[in-house]
Protein backbone atom coordinates (compact mmCIF):
# COMPACT_ATOMS: atom_id res chain seq x y z
CA UNK A 1 0.00 0.00 0.00
CA UNK A 2 1.51 3.41 -1.24
CA UNK A 3 1.32 5.69 1.83
CA UNK A 4 -0.17 8.90 1.56
CA UNK A 5 1.34 12.74 1.43
CA UNK A 6 -0.18 15.36 3.65
CA UNK A 7 -1.54 17.10 0.86
CA UNK A 8 -3.33 14.06 -0.68
CA UNK A 9 -4.96 12.95 2.66
CA UNK A 10 -6.00 16.16 3.39
CA UNK A 11 -7.95 16.58 -0.03
CA UNK A 12 -8.86 13.04 0.21
CA UNK A 13 -10.54 13.74 3.92
CA UNK A 14 -11.93 17.22 2.21
CA UNK A 15 -13.74 15.30 -0.96
CA UNK A 16 -14.99 12.51 1.00
CA UNK A 17 -16.49 15.13 4.14
CA UNK A 18 -17.85 16.84 0.91
CA UNK A 19 -19.58 13.83 -0.65
CA UNK A 20 -21.10 13.15 2.42
CA UNK A 21 -22.20 16.44 3.00
CA UNK A 22 -24.18 16.83 -0.88
CA UNK A 23 -25.77 13.38 -0.01
CA UNK A 24 -27.46 14.88 3.20
CA UNK A 25 -28.26 18.54 1.42
CA UNK A 26 -31.22 18.78 4.28
CA UNK A 27 -28.57 19.63 7.06
CA UNK A 28 -26.25 22.22 4.69
CA UNK A 29 -29.66 24.15 3.98
CA UNK A 30 -31.04 23.87 7.80
CA UNK A 31 -27.81 26.08 8.60
CA UNK A 32 -28.72 28.27 6.23
CA UNK A 33 -31.80 28.67 6.16
CA UNK A 34 -31.75 29.24 10.21
CA UNK A 35 -29.25 32.08 9.70
CA UNK A 36 -31.93 33.42 7.17
CA UNK A 37 -34.78 33.34 9.83
CA UNK A 38 -32.89 34.65 12.68
CA UNK A 39 -31.80 37.82 10.94
CA UNK A 40 -34.76 38.59 9.54
CA UNK A 41 -36.45 38.22 12.61
CA UNK A 42 -34.45 41.37 14.11
CA UNK A 43 -36.53 44.02 12.20
CA UNK A 44 -39.66 42.41 12.70
CA UNK A 45 -38.26 42.04 16.79
CA UNK A 46 -37.55 45.83 16.95
CA UNK A 47 -39.22 47.74 14.04
CA UNK A 48 -38.82 48.62 10.89
CA UNK A 49 -36.94 51.89 10.98
CA UNK A 50 -33.51 52.04 8.48
CA UNK A 51 -31.58 54.22 10.93
CA UNK A 52 -31.87 52.07 13.71
CA UNK A 53 -31.19 48.53 11.48
CA UNK A 54 -28.69 50.29 9.53
CA UNK A 55 -26.23 50.67 12.93
CA UNK A 56 -27.23 46.69 13.86
CA UNK A 57 -26.75 45.35 10.96
CA UNK A 58 -23.07 43.84 11.17
CA UNK A 59 -23.95 42.76 14.86
CA UNK A 60 -27.25 41.07 14.03
CA UNK A 61 -25.54 39.33 10.68
CA UNK A 62 -22.67 38.63 13.08
CA UNK A 63 -24.84 37.03 15.99
CA UNK A 64 -26.96 34.77 13.39
CA UNK A 65 -23.81 33.36 11.55
CA UNK A 66 -21.84 32.83 15.10
CA UNK A 67 -25.19 30.87 16.08
CA UNK A 68 -26.15 29.20 13.10
CA UNK A 69 -22.35 27.58 12.74
CA UNK A 70 -23.03 26.47 16.47
CA UNK A 71 -25.56 24.90 14.76
CA UNK A 72 -23.90 22.35 12.87
CA UNK A 73 -20.83 22.01 15.26
CA UNK A 74 -22.10 18.34 17.03
CA UNK A 75 -22.62 17.10 13.26
CA UNK A 76 -18.79 17.78 12.41
CA UNK A 77 -17.34 14.30 14.24
CA UNK A 78 -20.82 12.49 15.81
CA UNK A 79 -21.29 10.50 12.56
CA UNK A 80 -17.54 8.99 12.18
CA UNK A 81 -17.85 8.42 15.88
CA UNK A 82 -20.83 7.12 16.19
CA UNK A 83 -20.22 4.26 12.90
CA UNK A 84 -16.65 3.59 14.09
CA UNK A 85 -14.76 5.59 11.22
CA UNK A 86 -13.18 8.03 13.65
CA UNK A 87 -11.60 5.31 15.47
CA UNK A 88 -9.90 3.89 12.12
CA UNK A 89 -8.64 7.63 11.29
CA UNK A 90 -6.90 7.43 14.62
CA UNK A 91 -4.67 4.51 13.12
CA UNK A 92 -3.66 6.46 9.95
CA UNK A 93 0.24 6.55 10.39
CA UNK A 94 -0.14 10.41 9.35
CA UNK A 95 -0.85 13.09 11.72
CA UNK A 96 -4.43 13.05 13.19
CA UNK A 97 -3.90 17.01 13.13
CA UNK A 98 -3.85 17.30 9.57
CA UNK A 99 -7.14 15.04 9.26
CA UNK A 100 -8.73 17.45 11.57
CA UNK A 101 -7.85 20.16 9.98
CA UNK A 102 -9.28 18.65 6.59
CA UNK A 103 -12.71 17.94 8.35
CA UNK A 104 -12.63 21.78 9.62
CA UNK A 105 -12.15 23.07 6.31
CA UNK A 106 -14.66 20.59 4.92
CA UNK A 107 -17.09 21.94 7.90
CA UNK A 108 -16.36 25.59 7.08
CA UNK A 109 -16.87 24.67 3.39
CA UNK A 110 -20.35 23.25 4.08
CA UNK A 111 -21.67 25.64 6.95
CA UNK A 112 -19.30 28.35 6.80
CA UNK A 113 -18.90 29.47 3.06
CA UNK A 114 -22.87 29.31 2.29
CA UNK A 115 -23.35 32.12 5.55
CA UNK A 116 -20.74 34.25 3.33
CA UNK A 117 -22.41 33.90 0.49
CA UNK A 118 -25.91 34.47 1.51
CA UNK A 119 -24.93 37.23 3.84
CA UNK A 120 -25.11 40.12 1.38
CA UNK A 121 -28.24 39.30 0.46
CA UNK A 122 -29.67 39.78 4.26
CA UNK A 123 -27.19 42.63 4.18
CA UNK A 124 -29.56 44.51 1.38
CA UNK A 125 -32.41 43.54 3.77
CA UNK A 126 -30.64 46.16 6.43
CA UNK A 127 -30.00 48.63 4.28
CA UNK A 128 -26.26 48.29 4.37
CA UNK A 129 -24.45 50.25 1.64
CA UNK A 130 -21.77 48.71 -1.02
CA UNK A 131 -18.48 49.19 0.82
CA UNK A 132 -20.34 47.55 4.08
CA UNK A 133 -21.40 44.76 2.57
CA UNK A 134 -17.72 44.46 1.08
CA UNK A 135 -16.08 44.84 4.48
CA UNK A 136 -18.81 42.31 5.67
CA UNK A 137 -18.21 40.11 3.49
CA UNK A 138 -14.14 40.42 4.13
CA UNK A 139 -14.61 39.91 7.49
CA UNK A 140 -17.25 37.08 7.32
CA UNK A 141 -14.49 35.33 4.75
CA UNK A 142 -11.66 35.75 7.71
CA UNK A 143 -13.90 34.92 10.77
CA UNK A 144 -16.63 32.03 9.98
CA UNK A 145 -12.91 29.72 9.40
CA UNK A 146 -11.89 30.82 13.10
CA UNK A 147 -15.49 30.34 14.45
CA UNK A 148 -15.25 26.09 12.88
CA UNK A 149 -11.71 26.15 14.18
CA UNK A 150 -12.97 26.59 17.77
CA UNK A 151 -16.05 24.95 17.42
CA UNK A 152 -14.03 21.49 16.22
CA UNK A 153 -12.17 21.77 19.83
CA UNK A 154 -16.00 22.04 21.56
CA UNK A 155 -16.80 19.83 19.36
CA UNK A 156 -14.00 17.22 20.31
CA UNK A 157 -14.54 18.03 23.63
CA UNK A 158 -18.04 16.90 23.80
CA UNK A 159 -17.97 13.97 21.75
CA UNK A 160 -20.80 11.34 22.49
CA UNK A 161 -21.94 13.35 25.69
CA UNK A 162 -25.54 13.35 26.32
CA UNK A 163 -26.78 17.31 26.02
CA UNK A 164 -23.94 17.71 23.84
CA UNK A 165 -25.04 20.68 22.21
CA UNK A 166 -26.48 22.97 24.30
CA UNK A 167 -22.88 22.28 26.31
CA UNK A 168 -20.54 23.05 22.92
CA UNK A 169 -22.66 26.14 22.97
CA UNK A 170 -21.79 26.83 26.37
CA UNK A 171 -17.98 26.06 25.96
CA UNK A 172 -17.62 27.36 22.54
CA UNK A 173 -19.38 31.09 22.62
CA UNK A 174 -17.43 32.78 25.29
CA UNK A 175 -13.91 31.78 23.13
CA UNK A 176 -15.75 33.51 20.27
CA UNK A 177 -16.35 36.55 21.27
CA UNK A 178 -13.40 37.93 20.44
CA UNK A 179 -13.50 37.10 16.73
CA UNK A 180 -18.07 38.83 16.89
CA UNK A 181 -16.05 42.21 18.34
CA UNK A 182 -13.19 42.37 15.46
CA UNK A 183 -15.94 40.92 12.54
CA UNK A 184 -18.61 43.80 13.68
CA UNK A 185 -16.37 46.14 14.78
CA UNK A 186 -14.94 46.33 11.02
CA UNK A 187 -18.42 46.90 9.19
CA UNK A 188 -19.12 49.20 12.19
CA UNK A 189 -15.89 51.08 11.36
CA UNK A 190 -16.33 51.23 7.70
CA UNK A 191 -20.30 52.87 7.88
CA UNK A 192 -18.48 55.06 10.78
CA UNK A 193 -15.93 55.85 8.42
CA UNK A 194 -12.78 54.84 10.66
CA UNK A 195 -10.12 52.71 9.10
CA UNK A 196 -11.17 49.24 8.53
CA UNK A 197 -7.81 47.57 7.97
CA UNK A 198 -6.62 47.28 11.65
CA UNK A 199 -10.48 45.15 12.38
CA UNK A 200 -9.62 42.77 9.56
CA UNK A 201 -5.93 42.57 10.35
CA UNK A 202 -6.76 41.48 13.87
CA UNK A 203 -9.09 38.80 12.52
CA UNK A 204 -6.51 37.76 10.15
CA UNK A 205 -4.32 37.27 12.80
CA UNK A 206 -6.46 35.43 15.45
CA UNK A 207 -7.21 33.52 12.06
CA UNK A 208 -3.77 32.41 11.66
CA UNK A 209 -3.39 31.30 15.26
CA UNK A 210 -6.40 29.66 15.57
CA UNK A 211 -5.26 27.64 12.03
CA UNK A 212 -2.04 26.88 14.10
CA UNK A 213 -3.48 25.86 17.24
CA UNK A 214 -7.32 24.54 17.30
CA UNK A 215 -6.38 20.86 15.20
CA UNK A 216 -3.28 20.01 17.15
CA UNK A 217 -5.75 20.93 20.60
CA UNK A 218 -8.80 19.11 18.81
CA UNK A 219 -6.73 16.14 17.92
CA UNK A 220 -5.34 15.94 21.45
CA UNK A 221 -9.05 16.19 22.51
CA UNK A 222 -10.33 13.32 20.30
CA UNK A 223 -7.98 11.36 21.94
CA UNK A 224 -9.03 12.15 25.46
CA UNK A 225 -13.04 11.98 23.95
CA UNK A 226 -11.64 8.25 22.13
CA UNK A 227 -10.15 6.61 25.43
CA UNK B 1 -5.17 22.50 58.06
CA UNK B 2 -8.54 23.27 56.57
CA UNK B 3 -9.15 24.75 60.36
CA UNK B 4 -6.55 26.95 60.48
CA UNK B 5 -7.22 28.64 57.06
CA UNK B 6 -10.37 29.19 58.19
CA UNK B 7 -10.18 30.86 61.45
CA UNK B 8 -7.64 32.83 60.17
CA UNK B 9 -10.08 33.99 56.95
CA UNK B 10 -12.57 34.53 59.91
CA UNK B 11 -10.40 36.59 62.22
CA UNK B 12 -9.24 38.85 59.26
CA UNK B 13 -12.43 38.85 57.86
CA UNK B 14 -13.90 40.62 61.19
CA UNK B 15 -10.43 42.68 61.24
CA UNK B 16 -10.64 43.72 57.43
CA UNK B 17 -14.67 44.89 57.81
CA UNK B 18 -13.47 46.61 60.54
CA UNK B 19 -10.43 48.31 59.42
CA UNK B 20 -13.08 49.46 56.38
CA UNK B 21 -16.00 50.36 57.70
CA UNK B 22 -14.72 52.30 60.48
CA UNK B 23 -10.93 53.48 60.48
CA UNK B 24 -10.84 53.97 56.77
CA UNK B 25 -11.37 57.88 56.19
CA UNK B 26 -14.08 58.62 53.58
CA UNK B 27 -13.04 59.40 50.04
CA UNK B 28 -13.64 63.03 48.76
CA UNK B 29 -14.65 62.05 45.27
CA UNK B 30 -16.86 59.00 46.19
CA UNK B 31 -17.78 59.20 49.99
CA UNK B 32 -19.27 56.31 51.53
CA UNK B 33 -19.82 54.13 48.11
CA UNK B 34 -16.21 53.40 47.60
CA UNK B 35 -15.74 50.69 50.19
CA UNK B 36 -17.49 48.47 48.11
CA UNK B 37 -13.91 48.24 46.99
CA UNK B 38 -12.71 46.52 49.82
CA UNK B 39 -14.77 43.10 48.90
CA UNK B 40 -14.55 43.88 44.66
CA UNK B 41 -11.05 44.51 44.58
CA UNK B 42 -9.79 40.92 46.72
CA UNK B 43 -12.86 39.24 44.78
CA UNK B 44 -11.83 40.24 41.17
CA UNK B 45 -7.94 39.56 41.70
CA UNK B 46 -8.97 36.23 43.18
CA UNK B 47 -11.00 35.25 40.57
CA UNK B 48 -8.05 35.91 37.76
CA UNK B 49 -5.33 34.28 40.02
CA UNK B 50 -7.39 31.06 41.24
CA UNK B 51 -8.44 30.66 37.49
CA UNK B 52 -4.40 30.30 36.90
CA UNK B 53 -3.99 28.40 39.70
CA UNK B 54 -6.41 26.14 38.27
CA UNK B 55 -5.33 26.17 35.34
CA UNK B 56 -1.84 25.11 36.06
CA UNK B 57 -2.90 22.39 38.51
CA UNK B 58 -5.16 21.16 35.33
CA UNK B 59 -2.20 20.96 32.88
CA UNK B 60 -0.01 19.20 36.02
CA UNK B 61 -2.63 16.78 35.94
CA UNK B 62 -2.65 16.38 32.40
CA UNK B 63 1.06 16.15 31.53
CA UNK B 64 2.08 14.07 34.54
CA UNK B 65 -1.03 12.15 34.90
CA UNK B 66 -1.11 13.30 38.57
CA UNK B 67 -4.64 12.41 39.98
CA UNK B 68 -4.51 15.11 42.88
CA UNK B 69 -3.46 17.90 41.18
CA UNK B 70 -6.63 17.18 38.82
CA UNK B 71 -8.68 17.15 42.17
CA UNK B 72 -7.10 20.40 42.77
CA UNK B 73 -8.35 22.12 39.71
CA UNK B 74 -12.33 20.65 40.04
CA UNK B 75 -12.01 21.91 43.57
CA UNK B 76 -10.51 25.32 42.57
CA UNK B 77 -13.58 25.99 40.23
CA UNK B 78 -16.90 26.43 42.33
CA UNK B 79 -14.65 28.74 44.16
CA UNK B 80 -13.20 30.79 41.46
CA UNK B 81 -16.82 31.29 39.94
CA UNK B 82 -18.15 32.02 43.44
CA UNK B 83 -15.91 34.88 43.45
CA UNK B 84 -15.98 36.14 39.63
CA UNK B 85 -19.76 36.38 39.95
CA UNK B 86 -19.01 38.39 43.64
CA UNK B 87 -16.38 40.74 41.86
CA UNK B 88 -19.17 41.45 38.58
CA UNK B 89 -22.25 41.93 41.30
CA UNK B 90 -20.42 44.51 44.14
CA UNK B 91 -19.26 45.84 40.66
CA UNK B 92 -22.34 46.81 39.35
CA UNK B 93 -23.57 47.66 42.87
CA UNK B 94 -20.30 50.15 42.91
CA UNK B 95 -21.12 51.01 39.60
CA UNK B 96 -24.77 52.05 39.80
CA UNK B 97 -23.86 55.15 42.39
CA UNK B 98 -20.55 56.46 40.73
CA UNK B 99 -20.97 55.41 36.82
CA UNK B 100 -25.59 55.81 36.96
CA UNK B 101 -25.35 52.28 35.69
CA UNK B 102 -25.31 48.21 36.71
CA UNK B 103 -23.88 47.71 33.67
CA UNK B 104 -21.53 49.40 31.23
CA UNK B 105 -19.83 46.97 28.06
CA UNK B 106 -16.64 47.95 29.13
CA UNK B 107 -13.22 45.92 28.24
CA UNK B 108 -12.87 45.02 31.41
CA UNK B 109 -16.23 43.78 32.42
CA UNK B 110 -16.97 41.96 29.54
CA UNK B 111 -13.65 40.00 30.13
CA UNK B 112 -14.79 39.13 33.39
CA UNK B 113 -18.14 37.84 32.12
CA UNK B 114 -16.14 36.05 29.71
CA UNK B 115 -14.61 34.22 32.92
CA UNK B 116 -17.50 33.65 34.87
CA UNK B 117 -18.96 31.82 31.61
CA UNK B 118 -15.29 30.11 31.24
CA UNK B 119 -15.59 28.58 34.59
CA UNK B 120 -19.17 27.76 34.30
CA UNK B 121 -18.11 25.63 31.19
CA UNK B 122 -15.64 23.86 33.11
CA UNK B 123 -18.04 23.00 35.69
CA UNK B 124 -20.61 21.84 33.05
CA UNK B 125 -18.22 19.88 30.90
CA UNK B 126 -16.42 18.06 34.12
CA UNK B 127 -20.16 16.82 35.05
CA UNK B 128 -21.55 16.28 31.99
CA UNK B 129 -18.71 13.41 31.86
CA UNK B 130 -19.44 10.35 33.39
CA UNK B 131 -16.13 8.70 33.61
CA UNK B 132 -13.72 11.15 36.30
CA UNK B 133 -10.27 10.60 34.46
CA UNK B 134 -11.76 11.46 31.05
CA UNK B 135 -13.90 14.83 32.67
CA UNK B 136 -10.57 15.90 34.26
CA UNK B 137 -8.57 15.69 31.25
CA UNK B 138 -11.19 16.93 29.22
CA UNK B 139 -11.89 19.95 31.33
CA UNK B 140 -7.99 20.37 31.49
CA UNK B 141 -7.61 21.28 27.78
CA UNK B 142 -10.57 24.02 28.45
CA UNK B 143 -8.94 25.17 31.06
CA UNK B 144 -5.85 25.70 29.31
CA UNK B 145 -7.79 27.16 26.45
CA UNK B 146 -9.25 29.59 28.37
CA UNK B 147 -6.33 30.92 30.43
CA UNK B 148 -5.77 33.12 27.49
CA UNK B 149 -8.51 35.47 28.58
CA UNK B 150 -6.57 36.26 32.07
CA UNK B 151 -4.17 38.33 31.19
CA UNK B 152 -6.86 40.22 28.92
CA UNK B 153 -9.12 40.95 31.75
CA UNK B 154 -5.60 42.35 33.98
CA UNK B 155 -4.77 44.51 31.10
CA UNK B 156 -7.75 45.85 29.77
CA UNK B 157 -7.89 49.17 31.81
CA UNK B 158 -4.73 49.74 30.00
CA UNK B 159 -4.71 48.44 26.17
CA UNK B 160 -8.63 49.85 25.81
CA UNK B 161 -8.50 52.61 28.66
CA UNK B 162 -12.45 52.39 28.92
CA UNK B 163 -14.76 53.25 31.98
CA UNK B 164 -13.20 51.20 34.93
CA UNK B 165 -10.70 53.25 36.27
CA UNK B 166 -7.06 51.96 36.43
CA UNK B 167 -5.52 50.03 39.29
CA UNK B 168 -4.65 52.01 42.26
CA UNK B 169 -1.99 49.55 43.74
CA UNK B 170 0.94 49.34 42.09
CA UNK B 171 3.88 47.71 43.20
CA UNK B 172 5.97 50.58 42.94
CA UNK B 173 3.91 53.00 45.42
CA UNK B 174 -0.17 53.98 45.18
CA UNK B 175 -2.08 56.56 45.95
CA UNK B 176 -4.38 55.50 48.57
CA UNK B 177 -4.37 56.72 51.77
CA UNK B 178 -2.79 54.39 54.41
CA UNK B 179 -5.92 52.96 56.61
CA UNK B 180 -7.53 51.98 53.21
CA UNK B 181 -4.62 50.67 51.84
CA UNK B 182 -4.49 48.04 55.15
CA UNK B 183 -8.12 46.92 55.00
CA UNK B 184 -7.72 46.29 51.80
CA UNK B 185 -4.86 44.20 52.22
CA UNK B 186 -6.14 42.75 55.48
CA UNK B 187 -9.30 41.85 53.35
CA UNK B 188 -7.40 40.49 50.35
CA UNK B 189 -5.48 37.89 52.85
CA UNK B 190 -9.22 37.20 54.13
CA UNK B 191 -10.21 35.99 50.63
CA UNK B 192 -7.35 34.00 50.03
CA UNK B 193 -7.52 32.23 53.07
CA UNK B 194 -11.37 31.63 53.13
CA UNK B 195 -10.44 30.59 49.18
CA UNK B 196 -7.64 28.35 50.18
CA UNK B 197 -9.76 26.51 52.98
CA UNK B 198 -12.97 26.16 50.78
CA UNK B 199 -10.92 24.68 48.56
CA UNK B 200 -9.33 21.95 50.78
CA UNK B 201 -12.15 21.08 52.41
CA UNK B 202 -13.72 20.21 48.95
CA UNK B 203 -10.54 18.73 47.98
CA UNK B 204 -10.43 16.19 50.77
CA UNK B 205 -14.27 15.47 49.81
CA UNK B 206 -13.64 14.72 46.66
CA UNK B 207 -10.72 12.40 47.37
CA UNK B 208 -12.53 10.75 49.93
CA UNK B 209 -15.20 9.88 47.30
CA UNK B 210 -13.38 8.82 44.37
CA UNK B 211 -10.75 7.07 46.57
CA UNK B 212 -14.34 5.42 48.76
CA UNK B 213 -13.30 1.76 47.53
CA UNK B 214 -9.59 2.04 48.50
CA UNK B 215 -8.37 0.47 52.29
CA UNK B 216 -6.87 3.50 54.13
CA UNK B 217 -10.71 5.18 53.43
CA UNK B 218 -12.43 2.21 54.97
CA UNK B 219 -9.90 2.54 57.97
CA UNK B 220 -10.50 6.29 58.48
CA UNK B 221 -12.06 6.45 62.23
CA UNK B 222 -14.90 8.87 60.88
CA UNK B 223 -15.85 5.96 58.16
CA UNK B 224 -16.07 3.19 60.71
CA UNK B 225 -18.09 4.31 62.95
Amino acid sequence: MNKLSLIGLLSLVIRRDLVLAMRRRADVLTTLIFFVIVVSLFPLGVGPEMDMLRKMAPGVVWVAALLASMLSLGRMFSADYLDGTLEQMMLVPQSLSILVLAKILAHWMVSGLPLVIMAPVLGLQFDMSAQALWVLIAALLLGTPILSMIGAVGAALTLGLRGGGALVSLLVLPLCIPVLVFGAGAVEAVVSGTSVSSHLSLLGALLVIALVFTPWVTALALRISME
Amino acid sequence: MVPWFAWSAVILFVAGLYISFFVAPTDIQQSEAYRIMFIHVPASILSMFIYLVMAGYAALGLIFNTRLSSMMASALAPTGALLAFLSLWTGALWGKPMWGAWWVWDARLTSELILLFLYLGFIALHASIDDPRRADRASALLAIIGSVNVPIIYFSVQWWNTLHQGASVKFTGTSMHVAMQQGMYTMMLAVWLYAIAVSLLRVRCIILERECKAQWVSELVEVRQ
